[in-house]
């Protein structure tokens, strides 16, 4: 957490106010007692009113100073803490962003945007109630400790002995209630996980008629559930009572040795009076910091998490100098590549060399965990190959500019990934310049112009996060336009067609060829009628080429491609 | 937020408000997360809701009773403390200053004194046994409670029919389940009691005020309208803020989530800077509203903090005075100042729940909303004889002129009729999303058609019981569903009491069992909660050993095997038509034998089925089908090139 604390450094001035002006509310507070106590032993015992009176309005004004102070050192910690935040989630959100593919499956996902979002709020809010709480529950529980023993001096063993004693058992409590916590937390995740199980499966449960196995299944989850949350319940319910009573308790061994101590002179009655309620401020506080004893360690761990993703190094860097080769026509070669994912030996490709020209289509073909995307990705440089070079326009793409190969090259994904806004967000995707003639134009190559127009509002109609008010078909239609309005001089469709119901598909894939003639298209895909007429065909099994060839060469020279289409047309339909 | 957030509530900045009314037994957080300002949501049908919740207390009724009266006692009791106290503080006054002034016969008298503190002991320890004992018995009656209420759901799920969990998003079910039963526990637990001793103390801590002195009595009520006050004002403001906060928080997520699991888009079209800069838009808008919310929410402690000292020192002022013209007692003023420092937490806890009752009884309403869904019709329990039909025959299907559509003005199969004799094949073939699982739900019975009749085995599968029905079918899906447990159980999942032995079998039959053997685990390895540990094949062939283990007579079958590889497909594929051998099977078709064989094919487009017929006669019609075999399995659409 230390670590997070160099981002609120441009607010170490502010900081410093709030923490200062809740210093000196906790001094107001504290004064207050003190000044009871006079009113008591030297205004009321003497019956002297004017002292009453004055002794009265000083209090006030000093409660006065106390409000000021303290409402002023919320709004600085209020802005520091939020201000700090922001910084925070803007600092990771931008660390995310120059993240290569890599780095984003080490995370996760969602724990990425858990980080994002849920951690730094954990810690802003932290950093909040420390300005707060973790400068005035001390200052209280010493302000209180020193006024008491000035207050009253002989009375100040029972301090020793009762704060102690209560801090202990609160500790007590707290080990044993953190771990069972957790426990709790597990039992709701399975709890979770069978009821999920039970709305997913829903089909197959009835199919099987197994209703009243999964009856028994989730009552056992949530039998487990009731029993470690009553154990915990149990175990907390003694806290709240026990701190009263430990409270009540010190009053009242107070006021017996106070008591004791009257008979001699040595203690007075608002003195008494007084040390009484510096205690309970003494307990209040003693209370207060182990709340926070058990909030900053969960809030270091979100810390620790954040400090993670802000601490990896993108393993995909730009070049110090990229080179600038802006005339390539897509020329796209692989030499010798070897790729494998982080921590693992298994290659996921070996060897592989091939050369894509313009205005010529590649077909990748081959079975799942083959390296069909992962080959895709190499060009765009989402990962980097083990050895071996990716070379687009005769320059490895490790030294361009990401920027600049990225800008000849157009993407769409195995699964369409669409953004919340209209349609036409989505096509231009950041080149607000493009004119509409352009979208309408890749539209209607992508068969999409039909649909499109068919929603109220047409280009300008929205598209739900997730693209979840389109089909699957569509949402790969709009894919595909998006890449089309590039116009870039190298295409990567991986796996795009597969939800497109075949006439689309054909259709689409006709319109397709004349739009991207002059241009490199390298298609992924799992259908043999898909790749049957490219120009070059690559055959990926297990990672290596196995054959590399037209369709008729491979069906004659190629095991693996003869399986393949074995697998898909009956053998008289495939010669 | 993809679960992980699943709980999908992005915690807000400054939601939980720390620093206002941090209650010991909340030290662990768990308590109802509505701090004074924030926005509540409001119940439909407040009364009626309550009453229905107080229902599900009625078997606790006699706890609660007991609880109640145990809160009122231990309340009283330490309330009645500062007044005894008092006692003690005058007497010992009063003995010094007679003793100080030598009047005659005076002593300390410690005798009294001590038994004036015994007393006051026994009231503290009893206060606090008592309240422990309602802390614990309220404990147990909210988990039973929540522990009934969440069994209630999932009965209820049982008897949803199938149309519900199609149409409800699972995450918002889900999260009544836990969010929501959640609330309900957290205010039984924590707030029931509260509102108890809140009134109490509020009332108690007024009587002996007034018991003491009413002057300095008015004095701390005068104070009260400041209190109402800075409350409503703070309230006023804080909850445009945290409502703007809220949505600023939900814009900020979406656009986190989209980003991130859109990242190699995101890469691909250079779009990372256009979304950093859309992410620090969003979040400096967030920042504005969010340090103002927790600006305002938090005064509100300082203010009351002020209000209290207000009254604290008119008090300790007047009473002085009081005092010093022997009016009251000085143990009475002291006793006094403590009623009046303790009557503010009441105050704020009282108007505090009014919007936990509201968001209780919202939260319990959401709940009643799904126990109150329309359930499937009531199962009817056929003759014996009837049961013997269905049982005896070997699974010829008959459609008589049915009729169905999901919403009425969009029909979907009209008058359509087949018979199907016993051992032959139906396979269902059309595009993507041309509703050939529709025909799966109408057979299974997850949705009841509209006109006509079913009859399977020559029994009108309405006249069946669901389950019954069910376990004659076989069905393997390209969605695979397996659940967290071993592949021993999810292949168990089959059958009912199913041997090792026939587990065994069925996994061989499937052409499982080689690989399940070669795992580390074996059958015993334990399916994660995606089963991302097993590939898509070989989950496939987990649920066709499942199926082969329930030996049914009748098969659905779903042949897409995409997203498997061509080796495991192969295997899939022989495992597939061995479990078809001598059943009836419906088979959504991929595979050009398949449908070659098929004794009839019934091709579907737009939800509805637009043709029936065998391979020949549907390709001698010359119509959507021969389209689609031509293009699909000939490819000869593709315009030739080069």
């Amino acid at each position: 957490m230390l670590k997070l604390f160099a981002y609120l450094r441009p607010y170490a001035l502010t900081i410093i106010g709030a923490l200062l002006l809740t210093f000196t509310s906790a001094i107001t507070d504290l004064s207050l007692p003190a000044l009871m106590s006079t009113i008591v032993d030297q205004g009321v015992a003497r019956g002297n009113i004017p002292l009453i009176w004055r002794i009265g309005a000083l209090m006030l004004a000093i409660s006065l100073v106390g409000v000021f102070a303290s409402v002023a050192g919320v709004f600085l910690a209020s802005r520091s803490s939020m201000k700090f935040g922001r910084d925070l989630r803007s600092q990771v959100f931008k660390r995310v962003s120059s993240f290569s593919l890599r780095e984003i499956d080490t995370f996760g996902t969602a724990s990425l945007i858990t980080r994002t979002t849920n951690d730094v709020t954990q810690v802003q809010q932290i950093v909040f109630i420390m300005q707060r709480m973790m400068v005035r529950a001390p200052l209280m529980a010493i302000g209180g400790i020193v006024m008491a023993l000035t207050t009253e001096p002989k009375l100040s063993w029972i301090l020793l002995a009762v704060i102690p004693l209560m801090a202990l058992v609160i500790l007590l409590l707290a080990l044993r209630g953190i771990p069972l916590f957790r426990e709790v937390q597990k039992k709701l995740d399975s709890l979770n996980r069978v009821f999920r199980e039970n709305l997913a499966g829903i089909r197959v449960i009835r199919a099987f008629d197994r209703t009243a196995y999964e009856t028994q299944r989730f009552d056992r989850a949530n039998g487990d559930l009731t029993a470690i949350t009553l154990r915990v319940n149990i175990i907390m319910a003694s806290l709240f009572p026990f701190v009263m009573l430990m409270m009540n308790l010190t009053t009242i061994v107070i006021v017996w040795f106070g008591g004791l101590g009257m008979a001699t002179g040595a203690i007075k009655v608002g003195s008494l009076m007084a040390f009484i309620q510096y205690t309970t401020q003494i307990m209040f506080s003693v209370v207060m910091l182990s709340v926070l004893f058990v909030m900053v360690p969960r809030a270091s761990v979100s810390a620790a998490r954040i400090n993670e993703v802000l601490t990896v190094d993108p393993e995909i860097k730009d070049p110090p100098r990229g080179e600038k080769n802006l005339s390539g026509t897509g020329v796209v070669e692989f030499r010798h590549v070897n790729f494998s994912y982080g921590g693992s030996s298994e290659p996921v490709l070996r060897d592989i060399s091939f050369t894509a020209k313009p205005g010529t289509i590649t077909a990748i073909i081959g079975g799942t965990g083959a390296g069909k995307s992962t080959l895709i990705n190499l060009i765009a440089r989402f990962y980097d190959p083990s050895s071996g070079s990716v070379l687009v326009d005769g320059v490895d793409v490790r030294s361009m500019t990401q920027e600049d190969l990225r800008s000849r090259l157009a993407l769409t994904t195995q699964r369409p990934i669409l953004f919340s806004g209209t349609v036409a967000d989505n096509l231009r995707f950041g080149h607000d310049d493009i004119p509409e003639e352009d979208l309408l134009q890749a539209a209607t190559v992508a068969q999409a112009l039909d649909f499109i127009q068919e929603r109220p509002g047409g280009l300008g109609s929205t598209i739900d996060q997730g693209g979840l008010n389109l089909s699957g078909g569509q949402k790969q239609r709009l894919a595909i336009a998006r890449a089309l309005v590039k116009k870039p001089s190298v295409y990567l469709f991986d796996d795009s067609f597969s939800a497109l119901d075949f006439k689309t598909d054909i259709k689409l894939r006709s319109a397709l060829k004349k739009v991207t003639a002059d241009a490199t298209v390298i298609i992924v895909a799992q259908r043999v009628s898909t790749v049957r007429d490219a120009d070059q065909i690559l055959v990926l099994d297990e990672g290596q080429l196995a054959g590399v060839g037209r369709h008729g060469d491979l069906l004659r020279t190629c095991e693996v491609y003869r399986e393949i289409v074995a697998s898909q047309m009956s053998e008289e339909e495939a010669v | 937020m993809n679960g992980e957030q699943g709980k999908n509530k992005a915690a807000a900045p400054g939601q939980r408000d720390n620093q206002v009314g941090l209650k010991p037994a909340q030290i662990m957080g768990r308590g109802p997360g509505h701090g004074i300002g924030q926005p509540v949501e409001k119940a439909k049908n407040f009364k009626g809701s309550l009453r229905r919740l107080v229902g599900f207390l009625r078997p606790y009724r006699i706890s609660i009773f007991v609880v109640f009266g145990l809160a009122v006692l231990s309340t009283a009791f330490s309330v009645a403390g500062p007044k005894i106290l008092g006692l003690t503080i005058t007497l010992l006054f009063n003995n010094v200053q007679a003793v100080a002034n030598h009047t005659p016969g005076a002593v300390m008298e410690y005798g009294r004194v001590a038994s004036i503190l015994l007393i006051l002991l026994a009231l503290y320890l009893l206060s606090a046994a008592f309240s422990y004992a309602t802390q614990l018995v309220m404990a147990t009656v909210s988990q039973k409670t929540v522990y009934s209420f969440r069994k209630a759901i999932d009965g209820k799920l049982e008897r949803l029919p199938l149309s519900f969990f199609d149409t409800r998003s699972h995450g918002d079910v889900l999260s009544r389940v836990t969010n929501d039963v959640d609330t309900i526990a957290n205010t039984l637990q924590q707030s029931l009691v509260q509102i108890i001793t809140s009134i109490v103390t509020l009332i108690g801590s007024v009587a002996m005020m007034f018991s003491i002195s009413w002057k300095l009595s008015l004095v701390a009520i005068a104070t009260l309208p400041l209190y109402a006050l800075a409350t409503t004002w703070v309230t006023k403001r804080s909850q445009g803020y945290f409502k703007a906060q809220q949505k600023y928080i939900g814009l900020l997520s979406g656009h986190v989530e989209e980003m991130y699991s859109g990242h190699p888009v995101v890469k691909a079209f250079g779009y990372e800077g256009k979304s950093v800069r859309r992410f620090n838009g969003i979040n400096d808008q967030l920042y504005d509203v969010a340090w103002k919310a927790q600006f305002v929410s938090s005064i509100i402690m300082p203010f009351m903090t002020f209000i209290n000292n207000l009254g604290y020192v008119l008090i300790a002022a007047i009473g002085g005075i009081m005092a010093a013209h022997k009016t009251i007692t000085l143990g009475d003023i002291q006793a006094f100042i403590q009623y009046a420092r303790q009557f503010t937490q009441p105050i704020i806890q009282t108007a505090n729940m009014a919007n936990i009752l509201q968001s209780t009884v919202a939260a319990a309403e959401r709940v009643f909303e799904i126990l109150d869904e329309a359930e499937e019709s009531p199962e009817n329990v056929p003759p014996a004889k009837i049961v013997q039909t269905f049982l005896s025959s070997p699974g010829p299907v008959t459609f008589d002129s049915i009729s169905f559509s999901y919403t009425k003005d969009r029909p979907l199969i009209q008058n359509l009729s087949l018979s199907v004799p016993a051992g032959q094949t139906v396979a269902i073939v059309g595009p993507t999303g041309a509703g050939k699982t529709t025909l799966v739900n109408l057979l299974m019975r997850y949705y009841e058609i509209d006109q006509g009749s079913i009859d399977v085995n020559g029994v009108d599968i309405r006249d069946l019981p669901r389950g019954l029905l069910r376990r004659s079918f076989g069905m393997v899906l390209q969605d695979t569903w397996l659940f967290g447990g071993t592949i021993r159980e999810n292949i168990a999942y089959g059958r009912e009491g199913a041997t090792e032995a026939e587990i065994v079998a069925a996994a061989t039959a499937a052409q499982a069992h080689h690989f399940i053997r070669v795992l580390p685990q074996g059958y015993d390895t334990i399916l994660n909660e995606e089963a991302s540990n097993l590939s898509q094949g070989q989950r496939q062939l987990l649920t066709i050993a499942r199926a082969f283990l329930a030996d049914p007579r009748i098969l659905i079958l779903d042949e897409a095997t995409s997203s498997v590889d061509t080796r495991t497909e192969v295997i899939v594929r022989q495992a597939m038509e061995k479990l078809m051998e001598g059943r009836t099977s419906f088979v959504i078709a991929h595979r050009l034998s398949t449908i070659r064989d098929a004794h009839t094919i019934l091709v579907m487009n737009g939800g509805a089925i637009v043709e029936q017929g065998n391979h020949q006669e549907l390709l001698a019609a010359r119509g959507f089908y021969a389209d689609l075999y031509r293009s699909q399995f000939l490819g000869i659409d593709y315009p030739a090139t080069a």
